[in-house]
């Protein structure tokens, strides 16, 4: 009660000083940096998966861009070729490609007796094991073309067998050729040969981008051409009547709707569209388009009007968002020199409001060109070797997609479908890249603050 | 092709129209536009849609209705002898488009006449021979019945075209000769065009509406026909998921239950991954970190959303599952599988990262900064400001960007095809492949599939729970976010 008694119970007073930390503010502050450097790591740890990300893609897949080729001085006698010497291409079609086989044997036969070249244990036939699967195809298809030049001897450049292809690429090696029944050491060696002779080179693959996809047997051969042809067409497609329709949506929404239930109905429908999971779409393709309106399957037009549908909110939301950021005294200048509602919308705001809604657009495609599981659904992963014909014909014609193509590559069992794979993600990320980037350049350039 | 040609022609007509419109409108006002009570161009544009509008509406009308009329008055020709048990009305009505479909070509390659086709007679002719010549291959000799409803087919196509065309063209010719006798100088063109383009914008405005009809109709009806065939209570409550691939026999085991458990396994190993990143990331930069580095990290970020989600599968595929198979799973005898939970969610994981940090950045960013202050100010440090102040506030909004991360995950497909396996199973080691239902949707549906066996129908089930799933997490993600924004603004 009396101040004597407080004092006495009173601690001593702490001998704390502006220059030293005390315990809890040391723990205070060591506990700051802990949390701080949880922040970094975090941030870290995204960048760092983006790179490893990239490093596995870029690893795996940038030696699918060198391909192995293998060029052959090929006799090709007509006796074996066009049996009743008349040219006639029907009769020569008659010669399948196991007709044309023996003539790359012996070629490599002749070469390696020419040049004095002999491995131990390999015969002619396993020589010729070298060349692609693909190669007598060729051969048959060149000679059907041009049937003059049967009976004299002419020069090809064949495809190197995947495996011979994948020794060069560090794939396939002396051990592992040994349990290979696709491939022996013999034959390496015989390649280390001729890649001295220079018979074999290893160069850029401009094939990989043109030629169509080929059998399990036959990575070497595999190319993206079906697959880049048809995604394109998808893109037409879906930028014929996502554009439009987005822009009618969002003008009608922004600039005319009055506010009501219906009006809400279609918000919340588009936002909920936007966060439906892709596969659904596909289920939606197969049922409306393929099974009850009896579009083809595989066909460009069925991927299109899919990835429409799932590209349509992503546009309908930037377009909307670029219209509204049209100051309003653009609309009432309008109006006040005596233009109708519709004129000042599309004589003055989407003019103005174009670049916005060609961003937005852009980005829309993007999306909708990485795009696998509805096309899955649709048909899509059927093996297509065959180019869809031009428009517009060929929006109905079985055709493969990028990212499609991927998902079968994946689902082969040669190793070499691997490379392929992963060098076709490397330019489907280089469309991406170049499409971002447009949207990103045309924002810098047209962006306007009001 | 008659339709494309119909097509061009009305869209000829109405450019013409448009000219003669304008003109005429031009010249009721003796060639002074300012007399006019629109644009001329709108009097052009008034006839052109008045001549092609309607014209081509009727056009996809008929042409949506035409196969079902055909149809229906086909199948009644067909006798009821000739439905056995082995085949359906259907099965002969694929038939018959399809020996009618023969016969087209075979004229229109000139391999038979058009009298010739409508004459000829099963039992005099061999009719499968003949259509094998233009390449239609027939499974089996044609039914003397088969190839009459086939000809009575092709005549009733033909007939109903004809009546099309002229339909139509007299619709068209209607449409510009009305829009012709409007035209007048007082006429008001521009208020009928802006209310015509108005019409258009309503009509594109109601796509989005009819695709989500589209999805809900086309799932419930195809998920009725499965529970008529496959109990609904074995659908949602069977512990095995074993579709046979025989045929329809009553020997598969289609149980929801192991791929729901795989689908929620993998998500929640993928928000165990996102949400601490992804979260903390966002507070970094939009607390800590200065404009430059954030200049710097969120479009490094960023790009992992942009990224095709089969990149990431094959990321699984390739690296991420070996690598868990040979440094964690073998070691520590938990299993042999490449193709894990764990490979898959740890993917998914980081394909959610930017998700879950840029959207919790924005809604840190909405914290008004006046509880930053007063929370400094009362001696707090940075973290203990946004542990106890920022975070609490943003409380919801960060709940509502999880919802929307996990309902992202759960409809996830590609990642799971590549990197989770096949193998429905109920298990709980995070290294055992486990399949999703996503999977199972991809793996039904895809390849050749008989829309009549419940091993296929499934998908459908499959897909319709997907969707109300991943529907309700939005719904309830957007209305928690909503609420969240208003108490700020």
């Amino acid at each position: 009660m009396t101040d004597a008694s407080i004092a006495g119970a009173a601690p001593e007073p702490k001998k704390s000083s502006l220059l030293v930390q005390d315990a809890r503010t040391r723990k205070r502050n060591a506990a700051e940096a802990r949390f701080r450097m949880y922040g970094l790591g975090a941030v870290c740890t995204g960048i760092l998966a983006l790179v490893l990300l990239l490093a596995s893609i870029l690893s795996n897949g940038l030696s699918s861009f060198q391909q192995t080729y293998i060029t052959l001085e090929v006799a090709l006698p007509a006796d074996k070729l066009d049996k009743n010497g008349n040219r006639d291409r029907a009769e020569m079609a008659k010669v399948s490609t196991f007709g044309y086989q023996p003539l790359i044997a012996a070629a490599m036969e002749q070469k390696m007796t020419a040049r004095g070249i002999s491995v131990e244990g390999l015969s002619a036939k396993d020589a010729a094991g070298l060349v692609s699967k693909e190669a007598p195809a060729q051969l048959r298809n060149f000679v059907l073309a041009n049937p003059d030049v049967l009976d004299t001897t002419r020069t090809f450049e064949f495809l190197a067998s995947g495996r011979v292809d994948g020794y060069y690429k560090g794939r396939v090696s002396m051990e592992t050729a040994q349990l290979d029944k696709n491939i022996s050491p013999e034959q390496l060696q015989l390649a280390d040969i001729l890649l001295e002779e220079g018979t074999l080179e290893t160069r850029f693959n401009w094939r990989f981008f043109t030629a169509p996809d080929a059998s399990g047997q036959r990575p070497e051969a595999a190319g993206l051409g079906v697959a880049i042809l048809g995604s394109f067409y998808m893109m037409l497609v879906v930028l014929c009547l996502a554009l439009p329709i987005g822009v009618a949506t969002s003008i009608y929404l922004e600039e005319f709707a009055p506010k009501n239930r219906i009006t809400d109905l279609i918000e919340v429908n588009i936002s909920n569209l936007a966060a439906v999971p892709s596969i659904v779409f596909g289920i939606l393709g197969l049922a409306i388009f393929i099974n009850f309106a009896g579009l083809p399957q595989s066909a460009p037009i069925v991927g299109g009007l899919v990835l429409t549908l799932m590209t349509l909110p992503t546009i309908i939301i930037s377009t909307r968002a670029s219209l509204k950021s049209v100051p309003p005294s653009i609309r009432d200048a309008a109006l006040g020199v005596g233009a109708s509602k519709m004129q000042s919308v599309f004589h003055h705001v989407l003019p103005l409001a174009a670049p916005g809604i060609l961003t937005g657009t852009i980005i829309g495609l993007a999306q909708a060109l990485g795009e696998t599981a509805p096309l899955l659904l649709i048909g899509m992963v059927a093996f297509v070797r065959e180019y869809p014909a031009a428009p517009p014909e060929g929006f109905f014609d079985p055709a493969s997609a990028l990212p499609v193509q991927i998902y079968n590559w994946t689902q082969r069992s040669d190793p070499a479908f691997v490379e392929r794979a992963s060098g076709a993600i490397i330019v489907l990320l280089a469309f991406l890249l170049v499409m971002n980037a447009i949207a990103i350049l045309l924002r810098r350039k047209f962006e306007r603050r009001w | 092709m008659p339709v494309l040609w119909l097509v061009i022609a009305v869209l000829l007509l109405a450019a013409a129209g448009y000219v003669a419109g304008r003109q005429r409108a031009l010249t009721s006002a003796g060639n002074d536009p300012r007399d006019l009570h629109s644009l001329p161009s709108y009097y052009g544009s008034h006839v052109f849609i008045k001549t092609a509008v309607p014209a081509l509406i009727a056009m996809m009308l008929w042409l949506l209705v035409q196969p079902l009329v055909i149809e229906s008055r086909i199948s009644n020709v067909i006798p009821d002898t000739a439905i056995s048990a082995d085949t359906t009305r259907s099965l002969v009505m694929a038939d018959v488009r399809r020996v009618a479909e023969g016969l087209n070509l075979a004229v229109n390659q000139g391999a038979m006449s058009a009298e010739d086709a409508a004459r000829v007679r099963a039992d005099t002719t061999d009719v499968r021979e003949r259509l094998g010549e233009v390449g239609i291959a027939l499974g089996s000799d044609v039914e003397p019945y088969v190839l009459q409803a086939a000809q009575s087919y092709r005549a009733l196509s033909a007939a109903m075209s004809t009546w099309m065309t002229l339909f139509v063209a007299a619709l068209a010719i209607a449409g510009c000769a009305i829009g012709l006798m409007r035209t007048r100088k007082d006429f008001r063109a521009r208020n009928v065009v802006e209310a015509a383009i108005l019409a258009l914008l309503m009509l594109a405005s109601t796509i989005a509406i009819l695709t989500t009809l589209g999805i809900i109709l086309s799932m419930l009806f195809e998920t009725r026909n499965f529970f008529q065939q496959y109990p609904w209570h074995d659908f949602f409550f069977g512990l095995t998921w074993s579709p046979s691939f025989s045929g329809r026999g009553g020997a598969s085991q289609l149980g929801i239950v192991p791929l729901l458990w795989g689908t929620l396994y993998i998500s929640f190993i993928a928000l165990l991954v996102a949400v601490p990143i992804g979260l903390f990331a966002a507070i970094y930069m939009s607390e800590y970190a200065s404009p430059k580095a954030r200049a710097v990290a969120k479009p490094l970020i960023e790009i992992l959303a942009g990224i095709p989600t089969i990149v990431y599968g094959l990321f699984a595929l390739i690296t991420v599952g070996p690598l868990l198979r040979d440094y964690f799973a073998q070691p520590m005898g938990l299993g042999e599988s490449a193709s894990s939970v764990m490979t898959a969610g740890i993917v998914m994981g980081i394909m959610l990262i930017p998700f879950v940090s840029s959207l919790s950045d924005d809604i840190i960013n909405a914290v008004p900064q006046a509880m930053r202050d007063g929370s400094l100010g009362l001696g707090a440090t940075q973290s203990e400001t946004i542990k106890q102040v920022i975070v609490p506030a943003a409380l919801p909004g960060i709940v509502g960007a999880i919802l929307l991360a996990a309902s992202r995950a759960i409809g996830e497909t590609m990642i799971v095809v590549l990197g989770a396996g096949a193998a429905a199973k109920l298990d709980l080691n995070p290294f055992e492949a486990m399949t999703t239902v996503t999977v199972k949707i991809v793996s039904q549906l895809t390849g050749d599939t008989d829309f009549a066996s419940a091993e296929t129908l499934v998908a459908f089930a499959l897909g319709l729970t997907l969707f109300v799933i991943t529907l309700g997490l939005n719904v309830l993600a957007l209305y928690i976010v909503r609420k969240y924004r208003e108490q700020y603004e």
